[in-house]
């Protein structure tokens, strides 16, 4: 086991160098604004104190290196500065407002917990419902059923979010009030009714991601009917599913693992147009109203949490599929 | 409530009818393998499709509209139904007119192709045709504001349509149809063009890394690695926010700039593909004798291996196609994308989305959006079912 854990630290560490050069490229680019951007935030209007209480606010008196570490120890405690939005408003009332400050992070917090309840959701849909169909996929090969599911999940992977969700409105909220096309969630909601209004978002991305990891599990299983092994266990008279369920399915693990971890970091980081279609709270929602009014600590900070997540489960679906693939732990 | 009771029930009366199947067939067959061994879910799979045949046939025959009340249901049902089956007869006649006409080559490849691949091929030779004849085929200008706001799709005039504008006009007065057409040419145009770059950018320097090796390739290998750490929409959306910042209040240089964003982003994948590809050919010892004989690092590259490459990066072209279009519709679709006035898919589902909320009693009105979504999804799943079709003939997948 003693080579397990140092495969796991080395990837660890591994990870938390990307998220550092991660770090580096967000910073780099939000330095490459035009001119300062107090400057450019606040337009060509605006006046020098203004500017300069901008300035002095977000800490752009600093060079460059001493500004992105000081950034970088602040994203590591959870202080990720004050949004543009607060720093603009306290430049104009002057600074003595008072203590009751809208940090980032406070921002964040909720919206990030509301996108993972909603990924949470769509999680525990999809991935029951995409293990079963590959697996009636691969037993029912080149079947009509087959087909027909071919041709569906094609078109649901390439379909973008955004067609998807107005289908899907069109059919569950507008022609059958099944559930609500918009999703007010605030907190302190009822479990039940929260569920009932993330619905329609969750059923959109469950669409999306459904199909992908579906169809990489009847390739993973069908890859391995052709071993030796599986033909034995069809020649000692087995039915054709315990076959597949029993036999195949144990070493076709590392690669659905490896999807399934995959689609949901789609889940997490993907969630922005539909979060937007469904005007659902979450931290997509705020990335975009963000950059449209180029808010760049909040675009910076989201764009942070949303490479951490990515590079966490594409971290977690490495070591997992080590873990399950004995041929991986021990390389030659 | 009541509907999860008809659910269950209904699913339990198939599960009876699907053994009276089985056991019913078994009895006629006089045991017959295939019924012998047919597990019961099997049975219940065609029960459920009969089912499912039986009610759409049903469905697709009820009145289109009760008391003057038109059923949206029903009317969209049809025209999906329609559709459907007209595409399907499209391609159908598509293939077979390409199995007798043309080259020797070229009929042999529509022989062995199925009905899907033959709708894509057909649909991305329409897309092609309209974008690039988009000014002669469209009625209007993209940017022409037109005398009436807000016409209904139909064209017809008792519900508000307008027989000039078949499909009606947005809020401000333009032609949709003209700018569903003009669409083509902007969002297919600047998708391919983009496509294009990052192929240029991601294949060359992933052969150059595979040929030189060494510290060039540890140093591209290592910045796209961090690249691609990061999430590719939320990344554009990142730096579209500065392009905007630089572009200032030209909108065509925010269009530029986006192109030129996605390519670097996407030339990322086409990297790591070329460079897997280039690496694997480069120890090959046609290779080898070319080095021997002096050859330039030029025509290693674009002699000796982007030939034997041009197959699996062909397929990948497709998807990358595929996802930057997607990706250049969402930032559309999100507001920071190609900017009005052209006229471009994204925008329009945008623009037009509120029109939904009317399907339950005007279901010509809801289409509009759901049009110019179509428009990109379409395409998609076209290109999509050509790519898989090349992946499943190179792939030699009989199972």
């Amino acid at each position: 086991m003693a080579g397990l854990s140092k495969i796991i630290l080395q990837r660890l560490l591994l990870g938390i160098a990307t998220l550092f050069a991660v770090s580096i490229i967000i910073f780099v680019a939000v330095n490459a604004l035009p001119g300062d951007f107090a400057q450019s935030i606040l337009g060509q209007g605006a006046t020098p104190e203004a500017v300069a209480a901008i300035r002095e606010q977000l800490g752009l008196n600093e060079g460059p290196v001493t500004r992105y570490f000081k950034w970088l120890s602040g994203a590591v405690q959870g202080d990720l500065g004050i949004p543009m939005s607060q720093a603009l408003f306290q430049s104009f009332a002057g600074s003595s407002t008072g203590g009751d400050v809208t940090t980032v992070f406070e921002q964040i917090v909720p919206r990030l917990k509301n996108t993972m309840f909603l990924a949470g959701v769509s999680a525990a849909i999809s991935v029951p419902l995409a293990v079963t169909l590959g697996i009636l996929t691969a037993l029912y090969r080149n079947t009509a059923f087959d087909k027909a599911m071919n041709v569906t999940t094609l078109s649901a992977i390439s379909s973008p979010e955004f067609f998807l969700a107005y289908v899907l409105i069109l059919f569950l909220a507008v022609l059958n009030p099944v559930f609500p096309s918009l999703s007010n969630i605030f907190p302190g909601m009822e479990f039940s009714d929260r569920l009932n209004k993330t619905m329609l978002p969750a059923l959109t991305l469950t669409l999306a991601v459904t199909a992908q990891m579906m169809r990489m599990t009847r390739a993973a299983i069908i890859n391995l009917l052709a071993s030796p092994y599986i033909e034995m266990a069809r020649l000692k008279g087995l039915s054709p599913m315990r076959v597949i369920v029993k036999h195949a399915l144990p070493n076709a693990l590392a690669p659905i693992i490896t999807v399934i971890a995959l689609n949901l970091a789609y889940l997490v980081t993907g969630v922005v147009v539909v979060e937007v279609v469904f005007v659902y709270p979450g931290i997509g929602q705020l990335f975009v109203d963000s950059v449209k009014i180029r808010d760049i600590p909040v675009v910076q900070a989201c764009c942070l949490i949303f490479a951490a997540v990515y590079i966490l489960l594409n971290l977690t679906a490495d070591i997992l599929s080590i873990v399950s693939n004995p041929r991986l732990r021990h390389p030659k | 409530m009541n509907a999860l009771i008809w659910i269950i029930g209904g699913l339990i009366v198939m599960l009876a009818v699907a053994w009276a199947f089985r056991f019913a067939a078994q009895k006629a067959t006089n045991d017959k393998p295939y019924f012998r061994d047919m597990p019961l879910g099997v049975a219940f799979g065609y029960v459920f499709a009969a089912a499912a045949l039986l009610f759409s046939l049903w469905y697709f025959f009820q009145p289109q509209a009760v008391d003057g009340v038109p059923q949206p249901g029903v009317i969209f049902f049809r025209w999906a139904v329609i559709g459907l089956l007209g595409f399907a007869a499209a391609s159908w006649v598509f293939r077979t007119v390409f199995r007798n006409v043309g080259t020797e080559n070229s009929k042999k490849l529509f022989r062995s192709m199925p009905l899907t691949a033959a709708f894509g091929i057909m649909i991305i030779f329409i897309y092609a045709i309209v974008s690039i004849f988009a000014g002669l085929i469209a009625p209007y200008g993209q940017e022409e504001i037109l005398g009436a706001a807000n016409v209904v799709a139909g064209g017809d005039p008792a519900l508000g349509g307008n027989p000039e504008y078949p499909l009606g006009t947005d809020q401000i007065g333009r032609d949709i149809m003209s700018r569903l057409i003009y669409g083509a040419q902007n969002t297919v145009g600047i998708a391919f063009v983009t496509t294009c770059l990052a192929f240029f950018l991601g294949g060359s320097l992933g052969f150059l890394a595979a040929v030189l090796g060494g510290w060039l390739d540890q140093l591209l290998s290592r910045v796209v690695d961090a690249l691609m750490a990061i999430p590719s929409l939320i990344f554009s959306l990142l730096l579209m926010t500065i392009a905007t910042a630089w572009a200032g209040s030209e909108a065509w240089l925010v269009t530029i700039y986006m192109i030129f964003i996605i390519a670097v982003i996407d030339s990322t994948r086409v990297f790591r593909l070329s460079r897997a590809v280039g690496q694997s050919i480069v120890v090959m010892d046609y290779i080898e004798a070319a080095k021997l004989r002096g050859e330039g690092m030029g025509y290693l590259i674009f002699r000796e291996i982007l030939p034997n490459a041009l197959a699996p990066l062909l397929a990948e072209f497709g998807l990358r196609f595929c996802f930057v279009f997607l990706t250049i519709a969402s930032l559309s679709f999100l507001g920071v994308g190609i900017q009005p006035p052209k006229a471009d898919w994204g925008t329009m589902v945008r623009d037009l989305s509120q029109f939904i909320n009317f399907a339950a009693f005007a279901p010509n009105v809801a289409v509009t959006p759901l049009l110019a979504a179509g428009a990109i999804a379409l395409l998609t799943v076209a290109v999509n079912f050509v790519v898989d079709w090349m992946l499943h003939k190179s792939s030699g997948l009989k199972e």
